[in-house]
Formats: structure tokens, sequence, C-alpha cells
């Protein structure tokens, strides 16, 4: 790899961006030049923007590189940027009030990056900052000196498996295709991403978009594809933009084409949008929608690998799939599979969200715990809260709780506990989240985004959902939780597609490890938690209240009143349960339950 | 052939036929909403789930077809529990008037609930309102009884060619309708009705004229144009209540609109039933001896002064073929000219 003497490196992602990156990138640049340096020196300064390196909320992060020493800063807005350009870049000393803390390291240090390697360090839209990394030399070992079969027996013996959510294994469904005699084949690549909260693919597609097209190249040569589509939905922007832009350069240097890099082989990729239905995540539905049709799945058999795009026989891999491929060709299936455990091998990319310190992209060895991404890498409970569980997998996945804090992550062992490791959604919960307004989180999203094909998802979840409404709105019923397990169960059981066979999913499993709180709702008509707004009261506590008229003024119903220094009284007719006045008081004197 | 057995039944069928099919040649009904015979398996109803050995969870009949030694069990405990949530589900979200629809005791679902003795339901909740009355003249559509079956979707493309429907939406507002609610402007070929198993979908002629227990069937053909399509005319008070179409008949059970709708003039006041003779510049009635006579005598006088190839003969489309043979053979053979044409030609 090229060495600048000087290289400064914004973070440009869609939360870098969001957070004044274009701003202050461009400040950056205005500042170098204002330098005035030797053009003979110029050559070793580069200012660019990179992709997402994960910790979105410290953005706009910015890496400045000295001689091959780097020094991250955090929260940088344009108005920063000249005093860093004087005192480091100018004066070789760094900001140190600047400079990205303790805990930033931490979060990177237990991480393993594989498909986000180079996501955060080069720039995205450059082809030749993707070369400068040995990018496409996976592509052209396979074009040049590799048989069909002997990519197959690779991947094959990596142990990748689909990191879409089902985790099947990615080289036995390439030979299942690959061995299916047809002129015509397809390679699809799935970034649909539609998991609330999920942004690993994004997060691919927008910091290495050649490392996805690499992928597919050797994809489509391993099981005769002669053309590939990237199916991404249209909320990504930035996502589709960086992935034409890439495929434009990879095209005009012959990575894509007519007879690629001079071999025989012939293969071009499309883009097409999706318009925004979840759904058209599950294979078959993501088929008829390329066609043009409403995107609703079939039953399968016949699978995709036989019969898919316009009939023809189909793979379809997620994008952090495919951008763990050309990693697994250039350094081995055997350095791929030292990562993770037995069944399941290598990394995995999660969005850590909820109630930890550091959010945000990570990328860890498959059979870490789950204690040591959300206290090591997470930095612990955010503001010393009590954990109380994790959710993952997303709308498909189920929680985790305390005692299993130990568990390994890794396909098998959160399926033993009744969640899935899914496209990778993490969400953690502290004892303010109420586990019956999580499952109705969820189930409200599954609801509205059922094609509507079968009974039981449509009608189902939609059923699910009222009554799980009812139980938060405190109209909850005897029986209400047994006839909760028992539709969930037969949705789970007689739905057409994955999206309703694992809707019931955040319902089961909250009903499983946290009963007693769908009880409590029930029978004592209390939110533990103190989320669910018809089942708590507010009272200001006499003994606490010093009558600073904090409340007062914060309260929108005028609920409060009192006089000046001396305790205030709250009318439970007049209150709205804002929490406004719990939110204002300093004093604790504002009881919530 | 592939040899299956079904709830113990060993049988032989062919390759490509789904285990809805090869149960039905069992004589083993299993309970469906949106299957037909005609059109492409969908698998939405999800009540001909079945159990196949070595698959791990229940997969629906109408779209997996049979392999070698497959052994399926078409009834369960447990595949009855799961039809009966979701015929509950479905009810749930269905009107319950019964007593005033048209389809009462030729509807499906009625039926499904029935079977299964569905009283109670423990899924009572929202059910889908629409205000909205399609504007069109011929089809009635109450979407609220529409159970998402996707067969009137299908008909209209697969068979109509015309795709004038689709759903939209998605989840629990999913609904069946022209593009952008607009009201129904189609070809009014009336498929949709004949496929649909509810009460979504009637013909507004019909309504309040007569349910499937109350009417006559008489079996005939069209009149309308050569096809010769077979056609049920169900009548009631011996009145034409409206025409359907049987599914083992040469146009397997498929009619245009003429077909469908076009019977209003049988019990018209202003029908001719006896021909017309202009007379003096005015009609009278007249009788058919007296009418023909009439035009044989003008045709064969005109023939005389001026030769045959002063006579020309111009036929329909809405005659059969037999009838535009016998038309040219007369044009041909009695008045001796080659003048004849067919109105299709025009």
């Amino acid at each position: 790899m090229k060495t600048n003497k000087l290289e400064i490196m914004v973070c440009m992602g869609t939360g870098g961006i969001a957070a004044g990156g274009t701003e202050v990138l461009s400040a950056f640049e205005s500042a170098i030049k204002k330098l005035k340096i030797p053009a003979k020196l110029k050559k070793g300064c580069s200012v660019h923007k990179v992709g997402c390196r994960g910790l979105c909320a410290r953005d706009v992060l910015v890496d400045i590189i000295i001689k091959e020493k780097k020094s991250t800063y955090q929260y940088i807005k344009p108005d920063m940027v000249q005093r860093i350009v004087d005192e480091h870049i100018v004066g070789n000393q760094p900001v140190a009030d600047w400079l990205a803390t303790e805990d930033y390291h931490n979060f990177h240090e237990k991480q393993v990056k594989v498909v986000l390697s180079d996501c955060g360090n080069i720039n995205p839209e450059s082809i030749d900052a993707y070369f400068a990394v040995n990018g496409y030399e996976a592509a052209k070992k396979v074009l040049t000196l590799m048989s069909r079969q002997d990519v197959i027996e690779e991947i094959k013996r990596s142990g990748l498996r689909g990191r879409g959510g089902a985790g099947f294994p990615t080289g036995v469904k390439w030979e299942i295709c690959g061995g299916v005699k047809n002129a015509q084949k397809y390679i699809i690549c799935n970034a649909d991403e539609g998991d609330p909260g999920a942004f690993m693919d994004r997060a691919i597609i927008e910091g290495n978009p050649h490392s996805v097209i690499e992928g597919m190249i050797i994809g489509a040569y391993a099981i005769g594809a002669g053309k590939g589509y990237v199916y991404i939905r249209a909320e990504y922007p930035l996502a589709v933009e960086r992935l034409r832009k890439a495929l434009e350069d990879a095209g005009k240097k012959n990575l894509l084409g007519k007879k690629i890099l001079k071999t025989g082989f012939s293969f071009d990729i499309k883009v097409k949008l999706g318009a925004g239905a979840f759904v058209c995540g599950e294979e078959t539905a993501l088929i008829v929608s390329i066609e043009g049709q409403r995107g609703m799945p079939r039953a399968k058999p016949p699978f995709p690998v036989h019969s898919g795009l316009w009939g023809k026989p189909t793979v379809i891999n997620n994008v952090e799939t495919l951008a763990n491929i050309p990693h697994i060709i250039r350094k081995g299936p055997d350095w791929f599979a030292s990562f993770g455990t037995e069944k399941s091998r290598g990394t995995k990319v999660f969005a850590l969200t909820g109630k930890v310190k550091n959010t945000g992209l990570i990328e860890v060895p498959m059979g870490i715990s789950l204690k040591e991404i959300i206290y090591d890498i997470g930095g612990g409970m955010d503001k010393g809260r009590d954990f109380k569980a994790v959710q993952t997998g997303g709308p498909s996945g189920g929680c985790i709780t305390a005692d299993l804090l130990d568990i390994n992550v890794d396909y098998e062992s959160l399926a033993k506990v009744g969640s899935i490791v899914g496209s990778g959604g993490m969400v953690v919960l502290d004892d303010t989240d109420c586990m019956v307004s999580i499952a109705r989180f969820f189930l409200e999203f599954t609801q509205v985004e059922s094609c509507g094909k079968c009974v039981p998802c449509r009608i189902g979840t939609k059923r699910l959902l009222e009554i799980l409404d009812r139980i938060t709105a405190g109209k909850g019923k005897e029986g209400d939780i047994e006839l909760l397990e028992e539709l969930g169960k037969d949705i789970k059981a007689s739905s057409l597609c994955g999206l309703g066979q694992t809707a019931p999913n955040p319902v089961l499993s909250t009903i499983k490890y946290f009963r007693p709180e769908y009880e409590a709702h029930i029978r004592d008509m209390k939110c533990p938690a103190a989320v669910c707004k018809e089942l708590i009261e507010f009272t200001i506590l006499e003994e606490l209240c010093k009558g600073c008229g904090a409340c007062v003024r914060a309260c929108p119903a005028n609920a409060i009143k009192g006089e000046k220094k001396k305790p205030h009284t709250l009318s439970s007719e007049l209150c709205v349960k804002c929490g406004s006045c719990f939110d204002v008081c300093k004093f604790g004197a504002v009881k919530k339950e | 052939m592939i040899n299956v057995t079904i709830d113990g039944i060993k049988t032989s069928v062919h390759r490509d036929t789904s285990v809805l099919d090869a149960a039905k040649q069992c004589d083993i009904t299993i309970p469906t909403l949106c299957h037909h015979p005609k059109l492409t398996p969908y698998g939405g109803c999800r009540l001909c789930i079945v159990e196949i050995k070595g698959i791990n969870r229940p997969v629906t009949a109408c779209t997996t077809p049979v392999s070698e030694g497959m052994e399926v069990t078409t009834s369960s405990p447990v595949l009855e529990k799961l039809r009966r949530t979701t015929l509950e589900l479905i009810l749930s979200d269905h009107p319950n008037d019964c007593m005033v629809c048209e389809k009462a005791g030729d509807c499906t679902l009625q039926e499904l609930a029935y079977f299964y003795g569905i009283k109670e339901n423990r899924f009572a909740g929202e059910r889908r309102v629409y205000e909205k009355r399609d504007g069109n003249p011929l089809i009635e559509r109450d979407m609220e009884k529409c159970i998402l079956c996707n067969k009137c979707v299908r008909v209209c493309d697969e068979v109509q060619g015309v795709s004038a429907i689709d759903i939209a939406y998605r989840g629990f507002r999913s609904k069946v309708c022209p593009p952008y609610e607009r009201d129904l402007d189609c070809e009014f070929c009336g498929q949709c009705i004949r496929v649909c198993p509810t009460g979504a979908l009637t013909g507004r002629m019909w309504s309040l004229k007569g349910r499937q227990k109350d009417i006559r069937e008489v079996d005939t053909i069209c009149p309308y144009c050569g096809c010769g399509c077979n056609i049920t005319l169900d009548i009631r008070k011996n009145e034409i209540v409206r025409v359907t179409s049987k599914e083992d008949t040469i146009n397997e059970g498929w009619l245009c609109s003429k077909g469908t709708f076009g019977y209003k003039f049988l019990n018209d006041p202003a029908r001719l039933t006896k021909p017309l003779i202009k007379y003096k510049g005015k009609f009278r009635e007249s009788t058919w001896e007296e009418a023909l006579g009439l035009v044989a005598k003008k045709l064969l006088k005109t023939k005389e002064k001026h030769g045959p190839d002063s006579i020309a003969g111009l036929a329909s489309a809405r005659c059969t073929s037999e009838e535009n043979y016998l038309f040219q053979k007369f044009m041909r053979a009695v008045i001796k000219t080659n003048n004849v044409d067919h109105c299709a030609r025009l």
C-alpha cells in the first residue's frame, strides 16, 4: 500500500454526512490549499472521504495520518478545522481536547474487521483506492487461475454461511446452482436491508462498494451467471450513488462487461431499486419485484437456484456474504475458518443499538460472547442502568436475558435460546424498557409490512398487535397471554414465507422470559418499567419537593400547582403523562410508577 | 408416473401433479379457498396445508408437486387446529351478514365455517370498512367480503389477459382494486365474479333476484356469436336471474361480457317477438310465413329483372359456422351469385 506523507480522512457515510462531513471535508481542502505546499510534496498529500467506521454517534470523525502516525478526532465541526490544521498539521501538535477518547479505541479493539476492514480507510468513490488495498486481485486470480469447481470448493471449505439471516452455506448454494444446466443464470445481491435499526449492508456499500462487486464477479464465475442484479432499497440514496459510480468505474477497467480481463468470461451488473417493501428482502418476493410484479413471496420449492429470476437458475446472496468472498479467495479458506466456531465461521457485522454507551456498527468473530459485545465493545450500560435483555435478529428475532449473557453469538447458540443471528440487529435493553412494548413495536412493524398474501400473516399479526395494544393500554384480559402464545405458534406454523413464520418471535420470546411483566400489565394494571402511558401515574413526593417550579413550567397540561418554595401537587385528572415533570425535576421528587 | 401415499391410500399420478390434485384423484377433499384448477397455484389461504413425511412443517397441497414415495397426511389434529385458526382469522375480518348476502348457500367460506362449526371467534377485532362503492354498472364489488384469495386477479391476468385489478397496499390494508382505486373500467367479462369464493364480487343485475338454492338451471348455448359457448340460465319465476357456465364445457366455464350480462333484452317489453313488415311507411306485425314469403318473392323478382349479380348477401358473425355455410350456399346455389360477404371483413 502506498503511504502518503499526509492523509486526512473524513467520515462520510450517511451518518458522517448528516453530522456535517461534507462541510468538514471542504474546510480541510481549503485550509490545506491555503498552506501553499510545494508541488513536489503535494503528491504525498491527500484529503478524502471514507465510509462508515462504526461509531456514528461521534461523527464527524476525522483521521489524520502524518508519516504513518494516525490520530483520530471526534465530533468535528467545520469551524474546528483551521485549528487542527494550524496546530496538528503545521505545528505537529495534535489538538488533544478533540482527539477521540479512550472508549473510541476500546470500541474498535475487540473487533475483528474483515468485510469492514477497508470501510473507513479508503475512498469508496475511487476504484484506485480499492486497487491500492489489493482490490480485484481475488477476481483476477479466480478468472485466470481457478476453475469454477475450485472456487466453489474454496468457499465451501471456508464455511461461509449466508449473512442475510438464514445462514445457508454459501458454497453449497453456489454448487447446486452451478450444477444446474442452463445457458442463462443470474446472481443477485440482496441489498434490501429492512430490519428496523439495521444498517450493516448500507455501511458496506457506502464504505466499500467494490468489495461487493468483486464478490459478485467471483460468484457469477463460480455458478456460470452472465448477468447480475443488485436489488437495493431506494431509501439508501448514498449507497446507490456510490454503487453506481463503482459499477461504472469497474466497467471502464474491464472488470465488468464482455470478456472480463481478456478472459472468456463476460458478466454485467444492473442496479434495481426496491420500492420500499420490507418483504422484498425475501428472495422469492425480491425476484418477482425485479420482474416488475408486486413483491409477494411464493411457495418453495422450486428454489431460486433451480428456477429463479425469469424462471432461470439464480443465486441470491446478501451484501455482507458477498463482501466476504474476495477476502476468502485472497487469504484462503483456512484463514477465514480460523475465525468463529465450528459451525459458524468467520466474522459477523452487527448493528449494536439501544442502551449501551457506544452504539454503532461492529464486526466481531462468530462465537464471541454477548457479554464481550455489550461490556467491552459497547462500553457497558448507558447511564449505569441495569441490563435487562438484548434483542437480536430484529423483527424475526427474540430476546436474550441477563443469565444468558455468556452465550456465544453464533447461529446455533442463539437459535438454542429462542433467538436468531438474523441479519445482525442487536438492541440492548435496560430496566426502563417495557418488554410488552418492545414486542408491540416489532409487531407493529411486521404487521404493516406483511405483503397481505397469506391469511395467518395478514390477519394473524394484526390480531397479535391488537391484543398487545390492549395489554399496554391496561385493557388486557385473563387469557390474553395464552391467546398470544397460541395464535403466535399457529402463525409460525402456517404462514407462507419467512416474514410470517418469524413475526411472532418477539412476542413469544418476551412471554417466555418476561411472563410476569405481561401478567403485571393485565392483573395489576402496572407497567413495571413505567413505560406504558395508560398504566403509569406521576406523583410529587412532598418530602423531596423544593418548590422550585421547574415542573410547573414544564407541564403542558397545567396539572401541577403550588406556591414557590413549598411542595407542589399534581392533579392526576389533568395529567397527560408526558413525563416532562419527571425529566426536569432535579431532586427526584417526581415519582413515576 | 409417481407413486404416492395419501392418507394411507396408495396411488400413482402423473409427474407435476400437485398434492391437492393427487388427493382429489383419491376422492380426498382438502379444503381450499384460493385454489382454482385452471389458475396458477397461489398458496395464500393456507387451508390446504398437509403433512408430508420428512418435511418438518406443514406445506400447502396446492403448491407442492408430488415426488416419488411421498407420504401425505391431509388431516390430523395439528392440521385441523391450524385450519380452524386460519378460518377464524378470515371470519374475524368478514362481515357477518350471510342472511342478506347474495352468495349465501353458494359460498365456500360459509360452507367451511359451517363444517368447522365456528360460532365464537377468539380473534374478534378491527374489520376493514370501505365506504366507497365502485361506480361501474355491472359488477358489485363489496371488498369488505374479500378474503384476498387472488383468484379474480389471476383470472383477469391469466385467462382474460386484461389485468384490470391487482392487490394494492400491504398487510391488513391489502385490497384488490383497479389502479388508483378508480372505478372498475374493464371488459366486464365477469370472469372475476365466476371465480370469487365469497360474496365480494356479484352481478349488479342479479342483486336480490334469488340465491342459488332458489333457481332452476337450464343449459343452453349462448346466442351471441359463432363460438357457441355453453351457458346455463339460472331461472326463477320464469325469469332469467343470471347466466353462468359450467366448467366441463367446450368453453371451460369462461364467458365474455355479452354472454354474462347480455340477457336483459329477453324480458324487455320493447323486444321484437314477431316479424314486422313495412307497409306504406309504417311497420305492421306479421307472421313468419308471410314475411319470408315476401322476401322470397322480392328476391325472385329482382333476380329475374336485373340478374343474380344485382343481389348481394352479408352474413353476421353472430351466426354459427353452419348457418354461415348455409347462407353462402343459398346465395350461390339458389340466387346464383358470388356476391356474399361477412361483417367480420368490414
